[in-house]
C-alpha cells in the first residue's frame, strides 16, 4: 500500500507539473458546457411565419392573431396566394406558412369541416416537426374553444410534453456532455499516461519492480478518477448556476453513477493503450474508438431510436448510451435506482469486463 | 548475508516465440560480486534473456535462478532482489532528482527514513547536491544515465542488470560508469551488462557471446581471446557472429 501510494504521487507531480495540460482539463469542461448551453440550441425560439389568406374573413383573422398571439411564432408575410411560398422557403425568410382556402369560414361549420395547409420547412427534420407540433397546439385549441362557443362538443387530442416541457437543448446536453468529457478526460488521459510510459520504456522498469500489475494500473490511473470527479461537480455546477439546469432525482445517486463511468472510461483507456504502440496511436484509438461512439451513438445528439436497427445494436456496446440513460433518468426524470438498476448493472458488468481485458493486457509479460 | 552461492544460474533456458527460438537452451553461472558481460549481435537473444532473467518473460523451458530464486516459480521475490536499467532512459524526466529517488526508493518499499537517509547518501556520491530539486530533463545525458545507475542501486539489491548503459555517453563518462560498476561490485552487487563497445567487454571479470539464440563462448576475457586466437573481444566477437568474414 505504501509502495502505491508513493507511486500515485509521482502521477500527481505529473499532472500538475505539466500545467497546459492540466490547465486545458479543468477549463474544457466548463468552457463546453457554455458552448453548448449558448450555441448548440436546438430548442424552438422564433418561428416566421407567412400566412397566404386569399379571402380574409373573421375566422381567418382570429386564427391568425391566435398565432401571433403566441411568444414563438412571428407573422412575417402576407401573401395572397402560394406562388411566392417557394422562394421564401428558399431564401430562408421564414420558417412556416400557414395556407387558408378560399371560403375557409364558411367551410368550418359545414360536416366535412375546413382544410388548412401548414407548410413546414423540415431541412432540419428534428426542428421541423417540433415546429409542426406548436402550430397544431395553436390550431387545436382554436378549433375547441370555438367548438364550446358554438356548442358542438368535439374530443381534441391534446399533446404534453413532459421532463423537459421548455425543450431546453442545453438539459438534454448537460448529461450527454458529461459522457463525452469523462470519455475524453478519463479514458483519453488514462491511454496516453500510460502509453507514454509505454514509449519512453519506464513502464518496463516498473513491471520490473516488486510493483503488481494492478498496482501500477491504480496508481497510473486513479489520479485521474479524481480529475474526472472534479470535472463531473464543475459541469454540474455551472450548468446549474448559468443555465439552470434541473437534477430532480438524488445527486448523491448521480455522483456515484459518474464514478463508475469514470472508472468504465479509465479502463477503456488503459485497454488502448495496450494495445497500442505509441502515445499518437494510443490517443488516436481513443478519439476516434471511444469519443466518437460517444458522441455520434450514445443518444447525445442522434436518438438511439432513429437509427437503423442493427446500429441500434451496436449502441448496445457504447458505455456512453447506458450512463445517457442514467444521467438522464436522474437529472431530468428524476427517478431513483429502482427504475435505472437494469442500466446500471449493465454498465457495471461492461465495466468489469473492460477492467479484467486491461488488467490481462498489461500482465507482467512485455510482449 | 549470502554464502558464495551464485547469483545468476540458468540451466537450459530457453524461450521460443511460435517456430522461432529466441535463447535455445542456454546455460551459464555467475558469481556473486562479479561483473558479468552479456554480449551478442542485435537479435541474437541477449534481450529475451534479459527478460526472462528478470521476470518479463516466462521461459518455455528450462530454469534459472537469480538471487537465489527461481524465475518461473518465485518471480516476486526475484523482482525485490534485482536492480534494472533499461536501454532506453529508465527515469522520469518531468520530476526532479529527488523526487526520481524517493518515487523508485519508495516501490522498493524502503521506510520513509530508510529512504531520507540513502537519497541523501546518494546525492552525495554523485555530486548531485545543487540539483537535488532540479528536473532531470535538465541534466546532461552522462549525469542523467549516472544517476539512472545509482536509482537501480538504491534499494541494495543482489544483481543489477544493466541493458547497454553507456549508449550515446561520451568516454570519460563511460569511464565514470565503469567505475561505479566496480565500486558497487567491490560493494557485493552482481553486476549483469551488455554493452555494444567491445573495449567495455574488456572491463568485465568475465562476459558470454551469444550467437543464435546460444552462447557461443564464455569465460574470462583472456580465456575468450586464447580461445579464438585473437588480439581483442572485438575479433573473437567478430569471429563469432560472422565467421564468413574472417578467413
Amino acid at each position: 500500500m505504501r509502495e502505491l501510494l508513493g507511486f500515485m504521487t509521482k502521477e500527481f507531480h505529473h499532472i500538475l507539473r505539466d500545467r497546459r495540460t492540466l490547465a486545458i482539463l479543468l477549463l474544457l469542461p466548463v468552457a463546453q458546457v457554455l458552448l453548448f448551453g449558448f450555441a448548440v440550441r436546438t430548442d424552438i425560439r422564433e418561428i416566421r411565419l407567412a400566412v397566404v389568406d386569399p379571402s380574409p374573413d373573421t375566422a381567418t383573422i382570429d386564427l391568425q392573431s391566435r398565432f401571433q398571439g403566441t411568444d414563438l411564432f412571428h407573422l412575417v408575410r402576407h401573401e395572397t396566394h402560394t406562388a411566392g411560398l417557394q422562394d421564401l422557403f428558399q431564401r430562408r425568410l421564414i420558417d412556416m406558412a400557414l395556407v387558408f382556402p378560399v371560403d375557409f369560414g364558411a367551410s368550418l361549420d359545414r360536416a366535412g369541416g375546413a382544410d388548412l395547409l401548414v407548410i413546414t420547412d423540415t431541412t432540419d427534420p428534428n426542428t421541423g416537426s417540433a415546429r409542426q407540433t406548436y402550430a397544431r397546439n395553436v390550431i387545436d385549441r382554436w378549433t375547441r374553444e370555438r367548438g364550446q362557443a358554438s356548442g358542438s362538443v368535439r374530443i381534441v387530442p391534446q399533446v404534453r410534453m413532459d421532463f423537459n416541457p421548455t425543450l431546453e437543448s442545453v438539459n438534454l446536453f448537460v448529461p450527454g456532455l458529461i459522457a463525452v468529457l469523462l470519455t475524453v478526460v478519463s479514458a483519453l488521459m488514462s491511454a496516453i499516461t500510460l502509453s507514454r510510459e509505454k514509449e519512453t520504456g519506464t513502464l518496463e522498469v516498473l513491471l520490473v519492480s516488486p510493483l503488481r500489475p494492478w498496482q501500477i494500473i491504480s496508481g497510473k490511473v486513479l489520479p485521474y478518477l479524481a480529475l474526472g470527479f472534479l470535472n463531473v461537480v464543475s459541469v454540474l455546477v455551472a450548468a446549474r448556476v448559468v443555465f439552470g439546469v434541473p437534477i430532480r432525482g438524488s445527486i448523491v445517486l448521480l455522483l456515484a453513477e459518474c464514478l463508475l463511468f469514470i472508472v468504465t472510461s479509465l479502463a477503456l483507456g488503459v485497454l488502448m493503450a495496450a494495445v497500442t504502440g505509441s502515445q499518437r496511436t494510443a490517443m488516436i484509438g481513443a478519439i476516434m474508438g471511444l469519443m466518437m461512439p460517444t458522441v455520434l451513438l450514445s443518444g447525445m445528439i442522434f436518438p438511439v431510436s432513429s437509427m437503423p436497427g442493427w446500429l441500434q445494436v451496436v449502441s448496445h456496446g457504447v458505455p456512453g448510451k447506458w450512463f445517457l440513460l442514467i444521467s438522464r433518468g436522474i437529472m431530468l426524470k428524476g427517478v431513483g435506482i429502482e427504475y435505472l438498476w437494469r442500466e446500471t448493472a449493465i454498465l457495471a458488468g461492461m465495466t468489469l469486463v473492460f477492467l479484467g481485458a486491461a488488467l490481462r493486457a498489461f500482465s507482467p509479460r512485455l510482449d | 548475508m549470502s554464502t558464495p552461492r551464485k547469483a545468476v544460474v540458468a540451466r537450459d533456458l530457453t524461450r521460443r516465440f511460435g517456430d522461432f527460438t529466441a535463447v535455445d537452451a542456454i546455460s551459464f553461472e555467475v558469481a556473486q560480486g562479479e561483473v558479468f558481460g552479456f554480449l551478442g549481435a542485435n537479435g541474437a537473444g541477449k534481450t529475451t534473456a534479459i527478460r526472462m532473467l528478470t521476470g518479463l518473460l516466462g521461459p518455455t523451458s528450462g530454469s534459472a535462478e537469480v538471487a537465489g530464486h527461481d524465475v518461473g516459480r518465485e518471480p516476486e521475490l526475484v523482482k525485490r532482489a534485482i536492480g534494472y536499467m533499461s536501454q532506453r532512459f529508465s527515469l522520469y524526466e518531468d520530476l526532479t532528482v529527488r523526487e526520481n529517488i524517493t518515487l523508485f526508493a519508495g516501490i522498493y518499499g524502503l521506510s520513509d527514513l530508510e529512504i531520507r537517509r540513502r537519497t541523501e547518501d546518494l546525492l552525495e556520491r554523485l555530486q548531485l547536491g545543487p540539483q537535488a530539486g532540479s528536473l532531470v530533463r535538465s541534466l546532461p545525458l552522462g549525469w542523467r544515465q549516472k544517476l539512472a545507475f545509482s536509482v537501480a542501486l538504491v534499494h541494495g539489491p543482489a544483481v543489477v542488470f544493466l541493458d547497454e548503459p553507456t549508449g550515446g555517453v561520451d568516454p570519460i563518462t563511460r569511464r565514470q560508469f565503469w567505475e561505479m560498476i566496480y565500486q558497487a561490485a567491490a560493494e557485493g552487487t552482481t553486476v549483469f551488462v551488455t554493452t555494444h563497445y567491445m573495449d567495455e567487454a574488456e572491463y568485465c571479470d568475465r562476459l558470454s557471446i551469444m550467437v543464435d539464440g546460444r552462447i557461443a563462448a564464455i569465460g574470462t576475457p583472456a580465456e575468450v581471446k586464447r580461445e579464438f586466437d585473437a588480439e581483442s573481444i572485438e575479433d573473437a566477437f567478430v569471429q563469432l557472429v560472422r565467421p564468413e568474414a574472417t578467413p
